[in-house]
């Protein structure tokens, strides 16, 4: 029987891989594909508790969460064909137009 | 033998994860994402989520995944000699620092809590997706509605988006504008 906290160790590293992902890459896909890693962490963690703890809640808000990614994923993607469209480049250290 | 799959697929998906993040061709990120994607989803499936298990390769490695990578070959990327950001030292020793850390006290902890009202024979009995449905329909149905609308919403914000802008119509009778 795995444990509980095995599961949330797991979770824990996917969390940190993803978040690494998006403070040290350039490229703005690879970014959003981090994210997209952390989003999933996250769920493993909700459907463990969920298993463990006998609700049927967590699976739900999983469920919720994977609908929230596919909506990220399109809005992303089209705001990095739009930047790409006008600058060429997906390099998130070259898109300062906002920086003050 | 759960323990023999749990440690694969927990070692596979970590080390895919960390490929997605370090290798340098980002056609070959999205491979790596789509490892952890896929077992992601066997981890669904050592939790009795069957159904979970279905959305994620649908919808994650059928979807979204197909998504990124045809705005990948799209935008025809050259592999960049410098794919990292310049200060990630700064990040990658306090991040190591801080997940042992985290690490260390999520292995220690205990986790106790309010048993909810789906015991596991219960699931097993009935099947994962009716518990699911179930569940959803009556107890969080205003949150499934918000969901669709909001799905509606980042449809619709993504085509106006990606939509290739219309010229602007020059003004007649002007002089030639010249770019500054």
């Amino acid at each position: 029987m795995v444990p509980l906290s095995a599961y949330v160790a797991v979770s824990a590293v996917l969390f940190i891989t993803g978040l690494l992902g998006v403070l040290i890459r350039r490229n703005f896909i690879i970014v959003l594909m981090a994210v997209e890693i952390m989003l999933n962490a996250a769920n493993i963690n909700l459907v463990a508790f969920s298993h463990y703890l006998e609700s049927m809640a967590g699976q739900l808000v999983a469920l919720f969460i994977i609908a929230i990614a596919a909506g990220e994923a399109a809005v992303g993607l089209a705001i990095i064909i739009v930047v790409f469209r006008s600058k060429l480049a997906t390099n998130v250290d070259e898109m300062n137009l906002l920086k003050w | 033998m759960i323990t023999v799959f749990f440690a694969y697929f927990a070692t596979v998906s970590i080390v895919a994860g960390v490929l997605t993040v370090a290798l340098r061709n980002p056609v070959h990120c999205g491979l790596a994402l789509l490892a952890v994607l896929m077992h992601v989803s066997g981890l669904f499936v050592l939790l009795n989520a069957e159904f979970l298990w279905a959305v994620q390769v649908i919808v994650y490695a059928g979807a979204i995944l197909v998504l990124y990578l045809f705005v990948l070959m799209l935008l025809n990327l050259k592999t960049d000699e410098r794919y990292l950001h310049s200060s990630y030292p700064y990040f990658l020793g306090p991040a190591l620092v801080g997940a042992a850390y985290v690490l260390f006290l999520l292995l220690r902890s205990p986790y106790e809590g309010a048993k909810g009202d789906a015991p596991v024979s219960a699931v097993l009995e009935q099947g994962d997706t009716y518990a699911v449905g179930i569940k959803m329909f009556s107890d969080h149905l205003l949150q499934f509605e918000i969901v669709g609308i909001f799905l509606l919403g980042a449809i619709i914000g993504a085509i106006v988006l990606a939509k290739t802008p219309k010229p602007i119509p020059r003004p007649t009778g002007g002089s030639e504008r010249r770019g500054g």
